[in-house]
C-alpha cells in the first residue's frame, strides 16, 4: 500500500507532561483513515504536529517519503496538507465569501498581486460561491463571519478547507457541537469527498457511527500512545480499546 | 454592483479633491494655505501609519522615524546642494531608499515575532535617530536645526499646496487599490487571523515586512513634502509627539479606511492651531496633550472605529436588510 503521511516517533512534550508519546503510523493515500481517542488523548495535538501548527520533540513526519518535519506550517499548505481547526478559525470581520475566496486566492496561488482590483478575479469569487454551495452556505455568502451560528462557522471552516484543494484533509471534529438537523449535511459532504477518492481524509471524532461508516482504517490514541490500528471492525474487536476507550463511550452516548 | 458603488465614491473623492484644489484661488491667506497644506502632509503620513495599524494590525511607536528620515534627508540635500531641482529628486530618492532599508530591517528583525516587538523595536530606532539628529551637529546643527532654501518654483505657497495636494490625491488612490488587491485582503486577514493565514499557505512575514517597506516610503515622503513647506528642520520632527499625533489621526478617523487617517489629520491639526490660539484664555490649552489623551479615551471607549468607521458601520447596517444576500454565483 502506498503511504503519503508518515510518522515516525513522534514526541511532544510539554514540561512533564507528554501529549504525544512516540506515534508511529502510516496514513494510507487517498484511504479515510480516522484517529479516535477520549479527550486529552493527544488527537488534536497529533493534528498540529502534522500540520505544523507545532514542532515535535522528537521524531519525524514524512510527506510522500520526504522528511517535511523541520517545514513550517505555510509550507506544508502549499505541499498539499490541509487542515480545519476544531475550535472555529475563520476571519471574523470578513464576510462568508471573502473568508472562503482566500483560501481560493492561495490555492490559485495569487500571492503578491498589489495592483489589480481583487474583483477583478471574478473566477475566485465564482469558486468560493460553488464550495458555499456545496456545504449549503450560499445563502450567508454575505453575512459576517463572526455573526454565523456554531454550527455555520464549521461548515466555513470545511469550506474554506476545500478551498485549498490539498491532496490531505486533515479534519478535526468536524462536527462538534452542531446541532443534530446541521450533522447530515456535513457527514453527507465528507462522504461526496471520500466518494470521489482523490485524496486522503484524516478525521478526528467522536461520533462512533459515522467513524464505522466512513472509515477504511481507524487509529486509537490512549494517553498520548498509539495503542490500536485496524478496519473498524477489528477496532471494536478489540480488547485493549474495548477496555480503554469504547466501553466508556458507548455507554456514555447510551447514557 | 459592488464595483458601481466603488466608482460612486471615488467620483465623490475626486469632487473634494478638485474643490479642494479650487480653494488656493479663492483663500489667498497664506497661513490658511499653509494650514491645509500641512493637512494634506499630514494625512499622507497618517495613511502611511493606517497601512501598519488599520489593515495589518501591526502597532510601530516609532513612525516618526521614517517622517524623520524623509525631512532630514531633503533639509541636508537642499542645503548643500544649492536647492536644485536635481538636488531634491535626489533627495527624495536616497530618502525613499533610506526608509525602505530601516524598515526592512526593523521588519526582518521584529516581525516574526509577537507584535510588541516591533512596537518596541521601533521606539527604540526612533530614539536613535533622534539622539544622532542632535549629537551629529556637523550634519543637523542638532536640537536649533537649520533653515534652508527649496527650488525657485517650489516656493509659492499656493503650488506647494497645489503640489501636496496631487501627492497626497495620487497616494490616497495608489493605497486604496493597493488594499483592495489580492495583497491587500491578505493583509487584511493578517490583521483578523494571523494563524489562519498562515495554514491558508500565505508566508506572513513577507506580507508585514513588505507592507511595513511601503508604509515607511510613504512616511518619508511626506517627511519631504513636510521640508518642503517649512524650509526648517529641527529635531522635533523625530519627536515622540509627531508618532502619537499620527497614531491619533489614524484612530480618530477610523482604523483600516485610509479615508479616516486623512479626516483625522485635519482635525487634529485644526485642533493644534485652535487649542494653541486659547493658550492666553487658560494654561490647561498649553497642555494640550492632557486633551488629547482624553480624546484618544473616549474615542477607543465610544468609538473604536473611530468617524468613518462607525458612520461605515451605521451605513451598512442600514442597507443590509434592503439587499438580498444571494447575488453572486
Amino acid at each position: 500500500m502506498n503511504y503519503v503521511l508518515e510518522t515516525k516517533d513522534l514526541t511532544i512534550k510539554f514540561g512533564g507532561h507528554t501529549a504525544v508519546d512516540h506515534v508511529t503510523v502510516q496514513i494510507p493515500d487517498k484511504k479515510f483513515t480516522s484517529i479516535i481517542g477520549p479527550n486529552g488523548a493527544g488527537k488534536t495535538t497529533f493534528f498540529n504536529l502534522l500540520s505544523g501548527q507545532l514542532s515535535p520533540t522528537e521524531g519525524s513526519i514524512y510527506f510522500k517519503g520526504n522528511e517535511i518535519t523541520k517545514k513550517s506550517a505555510t509550507d506544508r499548505t502549499r505541499l498539499g496538507i490541509g487542515r480545519s481547526f476544531q475550535i472555529t478559525n475563520v476571519f471574523p470581520n470578513l464576510t462568508v465569501l471573502e473568508n472562503v475566496r482566500l483560501a481560493v486566492q492561495s490555492q490559485a496561488n495569487v500571492r503578491y498581486q498589489m495592483i489589480k482590483h481583487f474583483l477583478h478575479y471574478k473566477k475566485f469569487e465564482e469558486k468560493a460561491f460553488t464550495i458555499l454551495e456545496r456545504v449549503l452556505l450560499d445563502d450567508k455568502a454575505n453575512h459576517i463571519a463572526a455573526n454565523l451560528a456554531h454550527g455555520e462557522k464549521r461548515k466555513l471552516e470545511i469550506a474554506m478547507l476545500l478551498a485549498l484543494e490539498t491532496e490531505i484533509l486533515l479534519l478535526d471534529e468536524p462536527t462538534a457541537g452542531m446541532s443534530l438537523e446541521e450533522v447530515p449535511a456535513i457527514i453527507d459532504v465528507i462522504k461526496q469527498i471520500k466518494a470521489e477518492e482523490d485524496r486522503t481524509i484524516v478525521l478526528i471524532e467522536h461520533k462512533m457511527d459515522m467513524i464505522m461508516d466512513l472509515s477504511d482504517e481507524v487509529l486509537v490514541l490512549f494517553h498520548g500512545e498509539l495503542i490500536a490500528k485496524g478496519t473498524p471492525d477489528e477496532i471494536v474487536e478489540n480488547e485493549t480499546v474495548q477496555s480503554a476507550y469504547l466501553g466508556g463511550m458507548y455507554d456514555e452516548q447510551l447514557a | 454592483m459592488i464595483l458601481k458603488s466603488m466608482s460612486k465614491s471615488n467620483l465623490i473623492y475626486l469632487g473634494v479633491a478638485v474643490i479642494l484644489l479650487i480653494l488656493p484661488f479663492i483663500l489667498t491667506g497664506r497661513s490658511v494655505q499653509f494650514m491645509i497644506t500641512q493637512i494634506f502632509i499630514f494625512a499622507i503620513f497618517a495613511m502611511s501609519y493606517d497601512l501598519l495599524l488599520g489593515y495589518t494590525g501591526i502597532i510601530s511607536f516609532g513612525h516618526a522615524m521614517f517622517f524623520g528620515i524623509g525631512a532630514y534627508t531633503t533639509a541636508i540635500f537642499m542645503d548643500r546642494y544649492d536647492a536644485s531641482f536635481g538636488a531634491l529628486l535626489v533627495a527624495i530618492l536616497v530618502a525613499v531608499l533610506f526608509a525602505a532599508i530601516v524598515s526592512f530591517i526593523v521588519g526582518v528583525l521584529t516581525l516574526r515575532l509577537k507584535s510588541h516587538f516591533y512596537a518596541m523595536l521601533t521606539l527604540a530606532f526612533a530614539g536613535l535617530f533622534l539622539v544622532a539628529a542632535e549629537k551629529w551637529r556637523s550634519l543637523t546643527q542638532g536640537n536649533d536645526g537649520f533653515t534652508f532654501k527649496v527650488p525657485e518654483f517650489l516656493r509659492d505657497s499656493t503650488t506647494i499646496y497645489i503640489v501636496s495636494l496631487v501627492c497626497l490625491v495620487l497616494i490616497f488612490f495608489g493605497l486604496r487599490r493597493m488594499t483592495q488587491s489580492p495583497f491587500g485582503r491578505v493583509l487584511v486577514a493578517i490583521r483578523e487571523n494571523e494563524e489562519r493565514t498562515i495554514s491558508l499557505g500565505f508566508k506572513v512575514l513577507h506580507y508585514k515586512v513588505l507592507v511595513s517597506v511601503v508604509s515607511g516610503i510613504v512616511a518619508s515622503f511626506a517627511g519631504v513634502l513636510y521640508m518642503l513647506s517649512l524650509r526648517f528642520v529641527n529635531t522635533s520632527v523625530f519627536a515622540t509627539d509627531v508618532t502619537i499625533d499620527v497614531l491619533l489621526m489614524t484612530i480618530i478617523g477610523g482604523v483600516g479606511t485610509l479615508v479616516g487617517p486623512i479626516l483625522g489629520a485635519a482635525l487634529i491639526e485644526l485642533a493644534h492651531h485652535w487649542i494653541s490660539g486659547l493658550a492666553n484664555v487658560h494654561w490647561i490649552f498649553e497642555r494640550w496633550i492632557i486633551l488629547y489623551g482624553t480624546v484618544y479615551i473616549l474615542v477607543v471607549i465610544f468609538f473604536p472605529l473611530g468617524l468613518v468607521g462607525t458612520i461605515r458601520s451605521k451605513l451598512s447596517n442600514g442597507s443590509k436588510q434592503k439587499i438580498p444576500s444571494k447575488k453572486a454565483g
